[in-house]
């Protein structure tokens, strides 16, 4: 392929990126102005909240931690919580980790600390569209979320108590919404589709059975592992 | 009134960081992950539709520890959809806003 039919692949790429990300921003803007508003009511300083936003950088983390410092629950417990919540994380890592074995350490070392759920999601579909990493479009996912974050959670605190209930807008399934397109996006084959079919039965079935907390741990595990079997006994009957 | 400068919390902030971090950061800088055998590398690449897939699917169809298929429900898979076929994320998010506005108001009325 020329220089310039990759340098216009690139473009196209990092457009539908840019595009993809108008509707992460809303989306951050609006969680965050609640997350704001919640640290406030659950006790927590501007700088706590902006803190917990800055540092632990977990949007459903973050509101469980405020939720059990409102109970006065020990931080032992509560920072095992967050932990635990955010292990998916290792299992995003780990899928876009073998197309990041060119760059420096440092550099993973900082992409790392931007890798949420949207993040991953919008790094994903823009290496399955160009079937490489572009560092300047994960750069861009991971602050397409970590800036707006941050600054809505300082609007939200100082006046979240002004702003309307998402629900009455329509604006609480953004999250879920966002998540499905992406994941919709990401199916290129058969297996996919059976990967993240199953892989969204499996979460369905633990956050029922189990906890809720652990329902995209499980469908992470499980639909791949599925994906994958169904996929090869297809080829094998054939 | 809230000291707006307190910082009491500001330790347990880090420390549930530094569990997230070390969630986001091993996979990434283990050394040897270019070198997996070929079927890791495809269970790799699936975690993102049904990791994704999983997030979006406990958060439409259970609610209070039951299964649940509401407005939400229909409001995402139809914006999922339509994101797919417009081959747009906001185009999808703005449907699925739409719908469930849509379906409140119905059954409200």
């Amino acid at each position: 392929m020329s220089d310039t039919t990759q340098a216009a692949e690139l473009r196209v790429a990092r457009r539908r990126l840019a595009v993809d990300s108008i509707g992460i921003w809303v989306l951050a803007i609006v969680i965050g102005t609640i997350f704001g508003f919640t640290a406030r009511e659950g006790g927590l300083s501007l700088v706590e909240a902006a803190a917990f936003s800055s540092i632990l950088f977990a949007g459903a983390a973050q509101f469980a931690a405020v939720g059990l410092l409102a109970v006065a629950a020990p931080w032992g417990s509560i920072v095992l919580l967050v932990w635990l919540l955010n292990a998916r994380h290792f299992l995003y890592a780990a899928s876009i980790a073998p197309h990041t074995t060119h760059l420096p350490r440092r550099i993973r070392a900082g992409l790392a600390y931007l890798l949420t759920d949207e993040a991953f999601a919008l790094t994903s579909a823009h290496i399955a569209r160009l079937g490489r990493f572009d560092l300047a479009g994960g750069w861009y996912a991971g602050f397409s979320i970590f800036v707006p974050w941050n600054l809505a959670t300082i609007a939200g605190w100082l006046a979240g108590a002004a702003l309307p209930e998402p629900g009455t807008i329509g604006l609480d399934v953004m999250f879920p919404a966002s998540m499905a397109g992406l994941a919709v996006g990401l199916v290129r084959d058969r297996a996919a589709l059976i990967a993240l079919i199953t892989g969204g039965a499996a979460a369905v079935a633990a956050a029922i059975l189990i906890n809720p907390s652990a329902a995209a741990m499980i469908g992470g595990l499980v639909g791949p592992f599925v994906g994958i079997a169904l996929t090869q006994r297809g080829r094998e009957t054939r | 009134m809230i000291d707006p400068f307190r910082t009491d919390l500001v330790p347990l902030a880090i420390l549930g960081g530094i569990g997230t971090y070390a969630a986001r950061a091993l996979p990434l800088l283990a050394p040897g992950v270019d070198r997996l055998p070929a079927p890791v590398l495809t269970y790799l690449r699936l975690i993102g539709p049904a990791a994704l897939g999983a997030i979006a699917a406990a958060n439409i169809f259970v609610a209070d520890g039951a299964f649940r298929v509401g407005p939400e429900a229909v409001a995402v898979i139809t914006g999922a959809a339509i994101g797919r076929w417009r081959n747009s994320l906001l185009v999808g998010m703005a449907a699925s806003v739409v719908v469930v506005l849509a379906l409140r108001a119905t059954i409200a009325a």
